[in-house]
């Protein structure tokens, strides 16, 4: 092998494309941790059955379209809807008895993962599933010498709705003070009349149904079976400790993690790209293992 | 919450610790029975067979299939009398889609179970994990799937099509048909590799050239960098190795990019009718998969196979595609190892070995190899070669359709023979007894 075949050399256009596709990936990886963000970031539970909790988002997309009919726009908040309902049931009957004992959470919802991939795979088999995107996400958008395939603005301008949304909730409203409050300190919360137990469930039931929609939205783009959520879940992990479990930490780590991959593999190849990536972060966590933005408060 | 260091190995060893107590036989070592000159197939008992795949984890897609279809074959043969009146018992063992659990079951199969035959893998790495415990305790191992050759071991039948016959037809259609310059996509393990090392040197003779070369990790899902590259370069053609799921984000990330088939198809070697039904008809339509069976091929084998597992309580997945199909030869194939065994041992079928059933599968008492006639095989005749125990098949090119089934539009003349060291001329030729080398030596289980 030359050294040709591995290296690319620099051209303009093709460049600002790989710039353009930064953008998507990072704003795939956003969305695909924006739950995680929540859950692990805030509430401090190490939730592995996050990508799970993308799958269950894409495989009710997939029943509300094949058994249903439902367009896949509308798929979207539904999926929301049912996964922040089964997160709220696993916060429910599960996560709150393991406050106290945060590393635990680590296996139990290990096991939660294990049991969601086991089911889906014994009422739908293992097998992959089609879903079936409108007319107007499955085009291209050129402009100029730029080809964006129109799915890839969407989760782009969703990413930036959700994170806008999710912003606007921890932190312009009430509910959004109640949330940091009885994370920063539950018993103080809870003589102010604050019903934390109830602040936790919905918490955790928003978190899940982030990534309810999330795997709604990859499901036009990716491949829907039931080991789907493994291939987000590290992205997801990677995102939010880098970032330091901050929203605005989630955000730039993805903008730069995609920004980084996306131009590594133009100029040598994807296997490459994703080396040195790991590689860097594993590097820059040995030495700020807070990640990029350090939490402004104290936190539980 | 803070994660310190200790907590977390805390809690690391914590989770082992429960692993290890959720799943003994992770670690506690096989001492069922020990080795000896017990029989594999004892004269009152049934022919045991191991089918060794994946009925969970990311292999399960097409490994489950596999099981399926073995399970479809050995009810079909047991319904017809079994082996001279001998009722065939699978023990289908779960592999997890890890390659440990492959060997771990391999040797559970091998020396609890004391299976004959063990039928499995859909990966080379599986079959490279399981293959150094066959040859430790001279036992057999049929492999259904296509895979990149340069092995010559003397444990292992294979039904599939060797990369000499999978692109040997494929590379000069498409060169003749859409042009020269043709970009290569693959899953990055050693079978896309492999495979593409062939395809350069039929690219070669075919007048063509490689104008970029990607490999994504085996079930990624993004291909936006490839395609931006294949943008740049304008191939004519696109040669895709790339397996699995990751394989339909593929397809369907080729559409959203606006790109055309008829204009830049994509040729595959693994593209098959489970893949086409999961990216959706319109992302599969016009691109071009090279295999030697199709669920449409129109034959009365074909038309009995399809009906048949379809309509059995195996076939829920509701596809047959080349994998299953090669798979069910080689039940058909080893069954029919097994009789001239049972032949070769007078009778007794407590004498009969697995390493037996592999060398009487090869040239036997003037019989020559086993094969399947038209009549047995849904793919058409096949044989085994008797030197390098592959087999001859007719390699075919199907174009997918707007309803997710491939039209043939080109199936070789003549069957072609399989040779595992097709681009490695200097190593040497597989032989029944072992890789005879250019300087005459001989040398044993070729891994």
């Amino acid at each position: 092998m030359s050294v040709h075949d591995f290296w690319t050399p620099f051209a303009l256009e093709p460049f600002i494309s790989a710039l353009i596709i930064g953008l998507s990936l990072a704003s795939i990886w956003l969305v695909a941790a924006l739950g995680l963000t929540i859950i692990y970031g805030t509430m401090g539970v190490i939730n592995m059955a996050h990508g799970e909790f993308i799958m269950l988002g894409a495989y009710i997309t997939w029943v509300l379209q094949y058994f249903l009919g439902f367009p896949w726009l509308l798929c979207l908040p539904i999926s929301f809807v049912i996964v922040a309902f089964i997160g709220w049931l696993v916060e429910r009957g599960l996560i709150r008895h393991l406050y106290d004992r945060p590393l635990d959470t680590l296996l139990a919802t290990w096991g939660v993962s294990l049991v969601f991939i086991q089911s889906i795979r014994l009422i739908f088999g293992g097998e992959p599933q089609y879903i079936d995107t409108p007319e107007f996400l499955s085009n291209v958008v050129q402009i100029g010498f730029l080809n964006i395939p129109s799915m890839r603005i969407f989760i782009f301008g969703m990413a930036l709705v959700l994170v806008g949304l999710t912003w606007a909730l921890l932190y312009k409203s009430n509910f959004g003070i109640q949330v940091r409050s009885v994370m920063q300190n539950p018993q103080m919360a809870a003589s102010f009349v604050i019903n934390s137990s109830r602040v936790y469930g919905l918490t955790f039931a928003y978190g899940a149904g982030l990534a309810g929609i999330s795997g709604s939205m990859f499901s036009g783009l990716k491949t829907i079976f039931p080991d789907m959520g493994l291939g987000y879940v590290v992205e997801a992990f990677l995102v939010v400790v880098t970032g330091g479990g901050e929203l605005f930490g989630s955000l730039a780590t993805a903008g730069i993690m995609g920004e980084m991959f996306s131009v590594f593999s133009y100029f040598t190849n994807d296997t490459f790209a994703r080396f040195v990536l790991f590689v860097l972060i594993v590097i820059f966590l040995r030495f700020r293992p807070q990640g990029i933005f350090t939490p402004s408060m104290a936190r539980r | 919450m803070r994660v310190s260091r200790r907590n977390f190995v805390k809690g690391a060893a914590v989770g082992a610790a429960g692993v290890a107590a959720a799943f003994p036989q992770l670690y506690i070592k096989d001492h069922g029975q020990a080795w000896g000159a017990k029989p594999w197939i004892y004269k009152d008992g049934n022919v045991k067979v191991g089918l060794l795949w994946s009925q969970t984890g990311n292999l399960s897609v097409v490994e489950n299939d596999s099981t399926q279809v073995s399970l479809f074959a050995i009810d079909k043969l047991n319904a017809e009398g079994g082996i001279a009146g001998k009722q065939i018992e699978p023990v289908v063992v779960d592999a997890k889609s890890d390659i440990k659990v492959y060997s771990e079951k391999m040797t559970q199969l091998i020396l609890r179970d004391r299976v004959a035959t063990v039928h499995g893998s859909y990966t080379s790495a599986s079959r490279r994990a399981v293959m150094p415990i066959i040859m430790k305790w001279n036992h057999l191992y049929y492999y259904p799937t296509c895979y990149e050759g340069r092995e010559c071991m003397q444990n292992i039948i294979n039904t599939g099509p060797l990369a000499n016959q999978h692109s040997y037809d494929l590379v000069p259609y498409m060169v003749k048909n859409f042009g020269p310059k043709v970009y290569l996509v693959g899953s990055n393990y050693i079978w896309p590799k492999e495979s593409n090392k062939n395809v350069k040197v039929w690219l070669e003779r075919a007048g063509g050239e490689v104008v970029g070369e990607d490999y994504v990790p085996l079930g990624g899902s993004e291909f936006s960098p490839v395609f931006n590259k294949i943008r740049q370069q304008e191939p004519d053609w696109i040669m895709s190795t790339v397996v699995g799921d990751s394989d339909i984000a593929l397809h369907r990330q080729f559409l959203q990019e606006g790109f055309k088939s008829d204009k830049m198809p994509i040729a595959a070697l693994t593209t098959g009718e489970i893949e086409t039904a999961a990216m959706g008809h319109e992302a599969g339509a016009g691109h071009f998969l090279s295999a030697p069976y199709f669920q449409d091929l129109k034959n009365p084998t074909n038309e009995w196979f399809v009906d048949a597992y379809l309509s059995s309580q195996y076939g829920g997945g509701g596809v047959t595609h080349y994998n299953m199909e090669e798979t069910y030869l080689g039940i058909l194939i080893w069954k029919k190892g097994v009789e001239r065994a049972l032949e070769e041992a007078g009778g007794d079928w407590e004498a009969i070995t697995p390493r037996m059933i592999r060398d009487v599968s090869g040239n036997w008492n003037g019989q020559g190899p086993v094969g399947l006639s038209d009549e047995e095989s849904p793919e058409g005749k096949v044989w085994i070669d008797p030197d390098n125990f592959n087999i001859w098949l007719k390699p075919k090119i199907g174009q997918c359709g707007s309803n997710g089934q491939f039209t043939i539009v080109k199936e070789a003349p003549e069957h072609v023979g399989p040779d595992p060291f097709a681009i490695y001329p200097e190593r040497g030729v597989c032989k029944a007894d072992g890789l005879h080398k250019p300087d005459g030596t001989i040398q044993k289980d070729v891994l």
